[in-house]
């Protein structure tokens, strides 16, 4: 029987079904519902690593211990495992080793649209782009069998809508796992440059026997039809290429590294003019311009953002098909305000961002929900690079500009995100004698992701409870002195302390503890209500960036539906104007 | 089940057709477990069905919005803009924003709720003052139903999803019997009674 599963869920069974043994990962829109799905299977370990680099670490010594072991990011995941790739290259594998990074086109939930195609062919590894659920599910499969006949790390690149869109999948039985013998070989896996000179000639031959494997592969097809527009296609875009050109010939290729240039150069032969459509960089186009095939591309097509049906249809010159489709766009009624996301009713986060502003601190921030206290009202964020990075800028902020620009200057980071790669540039605070402020925001999950559990948590993937990390005295372990955990909805406990840490001329680590809204279910959800009388339209409520607190003439109004009652307006207003719902003093 | 494939073969359009729904909403409203029933009851008819989604900075209070098509054989999980034949809107402005995805001649059914968007909240945008009639001046077939009210008149205040989905099932040649099937499937038990009574009063509105 088939089954509506998204690719995430489709690349998780994939594996079981392959009989994978180890699959690990750090949680990463639009990667994280794979090691989720993963973790219900319960003959696969499954885990939440700390960071990608661990991840995939973990995945090399299962699979050179013998076992199949799938290892998952997104897509600038793959920039904190680059370590470990480039070298498993080099070393290969024993049991099968699958890579999954999910990219992101558009932009949906990131900081970057990199395009890690680039990834495997830098490593020298294969990459495959399944286009759907059902491929999503197969290809995994295939790239086990890849991996171990090639004794090579096999990427498997998804994109979002892959990852994230539903279709129909023919679920099979789980493969029994087999163990590969483990033997110990040196020659194979230590990495000295005596015997990785001798694996560079091994992966420059499996590079070529790749390529031959390209040509034949039934991973890349020719589906004919008329041969006046020809289009070289991968991933999700094939199948919009399917649904818009209903004419066209089609070469799929849902292995895009490394190519296979004599069947590109016949199917480029066969037809009258030649497409290559693919979202983000020229990467197919790039090779085959290079073998001199007259090709359209990037000359046409978006380099940047997703390449959407209407886009193809557009860019094609096919509009006279679809008369009704595209004029609609025109209207000119639709001009609406946006509805950026917002730091929910409730959120712990609120509170420190509202007192940053107030303070008007310089923020070095990092990623998580809390990089939305950089939007308006808020306003408190200066920065937003990648994992971790906030205590680094802060500390190059203060090296650049002084000790004196260090006393209004802190770094913002979550718990999940400090233990990620935060903690090694809190070390270098303390190693080369910073004075910066850095708060860890310890909502007790990784939120952004849709709430993970990590290190810090006490709960592993499978939900086992485990001792979890210290913060406070891993802060003190690391040679920060002045620890201090505080509430963040106590806003004048946390002002003074805020300020306080800001004049010491030392690093110091401010522990915000507060449950995720969201997960917090020991709490009084009665909603908060203005008192009209009392109201004197002040408007400082709305500094909070709530999104339940609306202005109504003069005055604010309380959406009583939305509340969930965490009272920090209650806090911030002058006049005491407002007060629980149901309660006799208001 | 081979039963039921046959006798809804008949029912839904040509083989080449897809029938194109978008689901959207606001963060938080629910929109995810309707497009859960949905693409369960279009798959108890034996149709192909892809649902598109975008999880992740979304969810926080953001514009979302689901994309489900069947059919025969669906390639694309996207709908191309002016090609929904139904949207389903659980918000006002958010019915609005979506408006250029229906066809001409499509169906819009909204559910009359307004949730300020923040730029809304800062004074720094305006909302839109009259949303509906600006949508009825673009499509003939707009519905409009009072969510909210019918779902505490079925007894549950939360059950406005479930209520518009009992709208949009009208909507659809879908039995009955598989929406209700399906209900039963997708929701937990305890909540099954009031969810059913909120699906019989969308289907009633």
């Amino acid at each position: 029987m088939k089954k509506l599963l998204t690719g995430n869920e489709a690349i998780a069974r994939g594996a079981w079904e392959a009989g994978a043994v180890v699959c690990s990962a750090y949680p990463g829109t639009p990667s994280t519902e794979i090691i989720e799905n993963a973790a219900k299977y319960t003959e696969m370990y499954a885990e939440w690593s700390p960071n990608e680099k661990v991840a995939l670490e973990v995945g090399a010594g299962s699979s050179i211990a013998g076992g199949r072991s799938l290892v998952a990011m997104k897509h600038v995941g793959v920039n904190v495992a680059a370590d470990p790739l480039f070298t498993l290259s080099y070393t290969g594998v024993n049991g099968g080793l699958v890579l999954i990074s999910a990219d992101d086109p558009g932009m949906h939930s990131s900081q970057n649209e990199q395009d890690n195609r680039h990834f495997g062919r830098a490593a020298k590894i294969p990459v495959l782009e399944p286009s759907d659920s059902q491929e999503a599910k197969d290809f995994t499969k295939i790239a086990f069998d890849l991996s171990e006949n090639f004794d090579t790390p096999v990427m498997q690149r998804i994109t979002t809508r892959v990852a994230h869109s539903q279709s129909l999948v023919e679920l099979s039985d789980r493969q029994e796992p087999v163990l590969k013998e483990y033997q110990k070989n040196a020659l194979k896996y230590v990495m000295i440059p005596a015997y990785a000179r001798r694996r560079h000639i091994d992966v420059e031959s499996r590079l070529e026997k790749l390529q031959e494997y390209a040509e034949t592969t039934p991973l890349n097809r020719i589906e004919w039809n008329q041969t006046k527009i020809g289009v070289i296609t991968n991933g999700i875009t094939y199948q919009y290429v399917k649904e818009v050109l209903k004419d066209a010939s089609i070469l799929k290729l849902g292995m895009t590294f490394p190519l296979p240039r004599k069947l590109i150069t016949e199917f480029s032969k066969k037809v009258d003019k030649l497409y290559v459509i693919e979202e983000l960089e020229p990467f197919i186009e790039d090779y085959i311009k290079s073998w001199k095939i007259e090709v359209y591309g990037k000359n046409i097509f978006p380099m940047i953002g997703e390449i959407l049906p209407e886009t193809i249809l557009e860019k094609m010159g096919e509009q006279s098909k679809n008369k009704n489709s595209l004029p609609v766009q025109a209207e000119p009624a639709l001009n609406t305000p946006v509805r950026p996301p917002v730091l929910c009713p409730g959120c712990p986060h609120r509170g420190l961002f509202y007192v940053l502003n107030k303070l008007k601190v310089t923020v070095a921030g990092d990623i998580g929900c809390y990089t939305l206290g950089s939007l308006a009202p808020l306003n408190a964020i200066d920065t937003t690079i990648c994992m971790g990075a906030s205590i680094g800028a802060a500390m190059g902020m203060e090296k650049a500009r002084g000790k004196d620009f260090a006393r209004n200057l802190v770094a913002v980071i979550g718990d999940s995100t400090f233990i990620h790669s935060g903690i090694t540039g809190l070390i270098n605070t303390v190693y080369n004698q910073a004075t910066t402020t850095t708060i860890i925001l310890d909502n007790r999950t990784t939120g952004m992701t849709g709430h993970q559990d990590n290190p810090a948590t006490g709960m592993t993937v499978k939900g086992d409870p485990i001792k979890e990390v210290d913060l406070v005295l891993l802060a003190k372990a690391v040679g920060v002195n002045r620890v201090v955990v505080v509430d963040p909805f106590d806003l004048e406990k946390l002002e003074s302390v805020i300020k306080e840490e800001l004049r010491a001329e030392e690093p110091s680590v401010i522990i915000t503890k507060r449950k995720c809204a969201l997960i917090e279910k020991n709490k009084d959800t009665t909603p908060c209500v203005v008192l009209n009388e009392s109201c004197t339209g002040c408007m400082r409520c709305m500094r909070l960036g709530c999104p339940c607190i609306v202005k109504e003439g003069k005055k604010v109004r309380i959406n009583s539906t939305q509340c969930v009652g965490c009272e920090l307006c209650i806090h911030v207003c002058n006049s005491g104007a407002i007060g629980k719902e149901g309660q006799t003093n208001v | 089940m081979c039963a039921t494939a046959e006798q809804s073969e008949r029912k839904v359009k040509p083989m080449s057709d897809i029938t194109n729904i978008l689901i959207v909403g606001v963060g938080g409203q629910g929109t995810i477990l309707a497009s859960r029933v949905l693409s369960g009851a279009v798959q108890k008819i034996g149709q192909d069905v892809k649902v598109s989604e975008i999880h992740g900075m979304a969810q926080r209070g953001g514009s979302v919005v689901t994309q489900v098509r069947y059919g025969k054989e669906v390639a694309s999980p996207i709908i191309p803009q002016g090609e929904a034949d139904i949207i389903l809107a659980f918000e006002k402005l958010e019915a609005l924003r979506w408006l250029s995805y229906l066809k001409e001649n499509g169906s819009i059914l909204i559910n009359d709720q307004r949730i300020d968007p923040m730029p809304v909240i800062m004074g720094a945008a305006d909302y839109p003052a009259d949303a509906i009639a600006a949508i009825r001046s673009l499509r003939k077939n707009v519905i409009v139903i009072d969510g909210l009210k019918i779902a505490i008149e079925a007894g549950n205040p939360k059950a406005v999803n479930v209520v518009l989905l009992g709208l949009l099932s009208k909507y659809l040649q879908i039995d009955k019997n598989v929406w209700l099937e399906t209900l039963r499937e997708t929701v937990p038990v305890k909540f099954l009674e009031t969810n059913v009574k909120a699906f019989e009063a969308g289907w009633n509105s």
